[in-house]
């Protein structure tokens, strides 16, 4: 018997609900429904809402609520002689005897007292647990018989249930809204716990980046060095190198499509051009460090070039590979919407099909394609997973694309794997640097979203 | 581009002809063995009912229906003499030479002067800024928009209303100095001021161009053109002179649709 199988029995009691409501619904128009106000199905609905609603409502509030009643009362309750001291020292008594009553692996000999805290914690745990079953299952079953009592003729059940519906919509999209709100809040707290160690404009323009900061006072290379220059050059590096090969391709690629391409070729062709937005980023990454990488190393060594293992060049270009369906796609549909009276006013002075997409259709569709490119170059710089693989650690401020080059989406990852004390510079760089990649990438999307849409009133 | 001597040479000679033309939508046939002369320097009228084959016509005889993927033609259509669909005649040297203004106002999304300057740019007919300053004040000039317009030339063209639009599109038209300009339906999204001006401008563009123009409008028909063509359900039932066409139709079908029987 846990709080799932509870739950279970909400929702069984909402099902008799609503056939009790639609039966008692059919009954009071004496078999005529159309005298009702609202579809017999609606009725149903309301008492089931009735039945379910705050049945539902109070066990995720006591859910909620309960441990900490409990585990109060358990430490208030303790012996005197083991009254923890501090609070450190209080949290893990309490684990011990949570672990204590689950059965698992504790910290401590268990003491005759810390026996009888867990003997209990486990007694009030269950009390409550029943008491909440049966707190539960009344107001269930009083919300099912006072919403079948308000079932009659004229009861607007369909307004009520619409209504809650509703409330129902927005609670749902405000849990979306208020964790995009707290996940940005969260990289600001961090973000400005981490500027009251490093300034913020060594920060943003130093030029050595060097995240090294001593576990204890007294170690060696205790300083470390936060400028996050080579990481933004860096990842504009590599975006630059995407860019220039996912512009081009996904471009051209979207004008055959859109204005030379038979309707078949271009039934099979589109689906295939995107299955490559659908390949997992890790395999590219892979893709990017055991054949590109190489096969670039190769090539540069055969005509003298000093090419590193791990290149911007490598990242870039597969990174560019990845990127290439979101351009033409995007481009794709904008070309798509250019109007057909402007093409045929083009071929109607005698204009070629190349002059009419040089003069007329580009620059009518150039808008939206400056917005396709800018989700791309936006997509490009939070990518992550292809330059861990193939772009290498090193802080490198260089414009060569043959040497390794490190980008803020790697750094964020190398500063946060492995065990770390979440209070460092060093790890809470990671925030910092998560914060300039949120607001770089939320200015593009605004821009290009902005620009998209723009585009779209012109000829709608 | 030069004009050829045929159409000055005598009034009779048509500048195009049609000869059994018949146009298949993939299986279904929209028009069937139409005949029909196109003089120069007149205005000839395609009438008759939606759906009748008038708009499809007109598309043939600067091959813009060769954009749509299952549309055939079938028969000749001459100008000057010359066989419009053999294989030797580039559709996009015929679109110069036989122009055409749509239903719906379509200027580019340029400036007013760029719109103008798209259609000789791209043929090469004027090289210096100097010439096409020239192509694009007498195009607007002939066209009648050159006042209202010669102090905003760097304009968007789209910020024109809907008639100084379509008279732009006529000047873009008259700028590749076109022999023949179809048009289609120009009028049908116009208010009647705007109408009133642009059938002046046909008029007056009658001097130097021949004209074809599709129109729904019957009186359309009767105040522009010297020559008017029935067409019923892909046929065309009668052809003549304007005057003669709405006083004394030989037909029975044009007396029904001219006095507003059917249609």
């Amino acid at each position: 018997m846990n709080s799932f199988f509870l739950l279970l029995v909400v929702i069984g009691l909402s099902v008799a609900g609503y056939a009790a409501g639609r039966a008692r619904s059919v009954l009071a128009a004496s078999g005529d429904v159309r005298i009702l106000h609202s579809l017999p199905s609606y009725y149903g609905m309301f008492v089931a809402l009735g039945c379910g609603l705050p049945a539902i409502l109070l066990l995720a509030l006591w859910l909620i609520i309960q441990p900490q009643i409990v585990e109060h009362m358990v430490m208030a309750g303790l012996d005197p002689s083991i009254m923890p001291q501090n609070a450190d020292e209080y949290s893990l008594m309490l684990t011990d005897i949570r672990n204590l009553a689950s059965g698992n692996a504790v910290s401590r000999e268990a003491s005759p007292a810390i026996m009888a805290a867990m003997e209990r914690y486990q007694s009030l745990q269950s009390v409550g647990f029943w008491t909440m079953g049966a707190a539960v299952v009344c107001i269930a079953l009083l919300g099912l018989v006072w919403a079948r009592s308000q079932v009659s003729r004229s009861f607007r059940a369909r307004n009520v249930v619409e209504n809650i519906i509703r409330v129902l919509l927005i609670v749902c999209s405000m849990i979306a809204i208020l964790t995009t709100v707290g996940i940005v809040l969260s990289l600001i707290f961090e973000s400005l716990r981490f500027f009251a160690r490093v300034p913020f404009f060594e920060f943003l323009f130093g030029i050595h980046w060097s995240p090294q900061t001593a576990i204890r006072a007294e170690q060696v290379g205790a300083s470390g060095s936060f400028g996050a220059v080579p990481l933004f050059a860096g990842t504009m590096l590599i975006t630059l190198i995407a860019m220039l090969v996912a512009g081009p391709i996904g471009l051209l690629s979207a004008i055959y499509m859109a204005e030379y391409a038979n309707p078949k070729f271009r039934a099979i062709a589109k689906p295939m051009l995107e299955i490559l937005a659908g390949i997992p980023t890790v395999v590219y990454g892979f893709f990017a460090a055991l054949t590109v990488a190489p096969l670039i190393r190769g090539w540069g060594e055969s005509i003298g070039l000093d090419v590193a293992s791990e290149s911007a060049l490598a990242a870039g270009v597969v990174m560019g590979i990845m990127i290439i369906p979101f351009v033409s796609s995007l481009s794709d549909d904008v070309i798509n919407s250019v109007p057909q009276s402007l093409r045929d006013g083009s071929y109607g002075l005698g204009a070629t099909k190349s002059e009419t997409i040089r003069h007329v259709i580009i620059p009518a569709a150039l808008p939206g394609i400056v917005g396709a490119f800018l989700l791309a170059v936006s997509r490009a710089i939070g990518e992550t997973m292809i330059v861990v693989m193939a772009a290498g650690l090193a802080a490198n401020l260089t414009a060569n694309p043959l040497e390794a080059v490190t980008t803020v989406t790697v750094q964020i990852v190398t500063l946060l794997v492995g065990d770390q004390e979440f209070d460092s510079a060093k790890t809470l760089a990671a925030f910092a640097l998560g914060l300039v990649l949120f607001f770089v990438t939320l200015g593009l999307n605004v821009i290009a979203l902005r620009v998209v849409r723009k585009y779209r009133e012109k000829y709608d | 581009m030069s004009k050829t001597s045929g159409s000055s040479a005598s009034g009779t000679t048509p500048k195009m002809k049609g000869d059994k033309v018949k146009v298949f939508y993939g299986e279904k046939q929209a028009l069937q063995d139409v005949d029909l002369e196109i003089k120069p320097n007149e205005v000839t009228a395609l009438i008759g009912p939606s759906g009748c084959g008038k708009s499809t016509f007109l598309r043939c005889l600067n091959r813009m229906n060769d954009v749509i993927d299952i549309c055939r033609v079938e028969g000749k259509i001459t100008l000057d003499n010359e066989d419009i669909y053999s294989s030797d005649l580039d559709p996009v040297q015929l679109r110069a030479r036989v122009g055409m203004v749509f239903q719906k106002p379509n200027p580019f999304p340029k400036s007013i002067y760029d719109n103008i300057a798209y259609g000789p740019r791209i043929h090469g007919t004027a090289s210096s800024k100097a010439e096409i300053d020239e192509i694009v004040e007498t195009s607007l000039t002939k066209a009648g928009l050159w006042e209202e317009v010669k102090d905003r030339l760097m304009e968007p063209g789209t910020g024109l209303s809907g008639g100084q639009q379509q008279r732009l599109c006529i000047a873009r038209a008259i700028a590749v100095n076109p022999e023949v300009i179809l048009m289609d339906e120009p009028c049908s999204a116009l208010d009647p001021i705007a109408t009133a001006k642009i059938e002046e401008l046909i008029d007056e563009l009658r001097e130097n161009f021949t004209i074809v123009i599709v129109t729904h409008s019957m009186q359309q028909a009767a105040r522009v053109s010297q020559r008017t063509a029935f067409f019923h359900l892909g046929e065309l039932v009668e052809v003549g002179d304007t005057e003669q066409i709405f006083t004394n139709p030989t037909d029975s079908r044009t007396q029904g649709y001219i006095t507003g029987r059917f249609g």
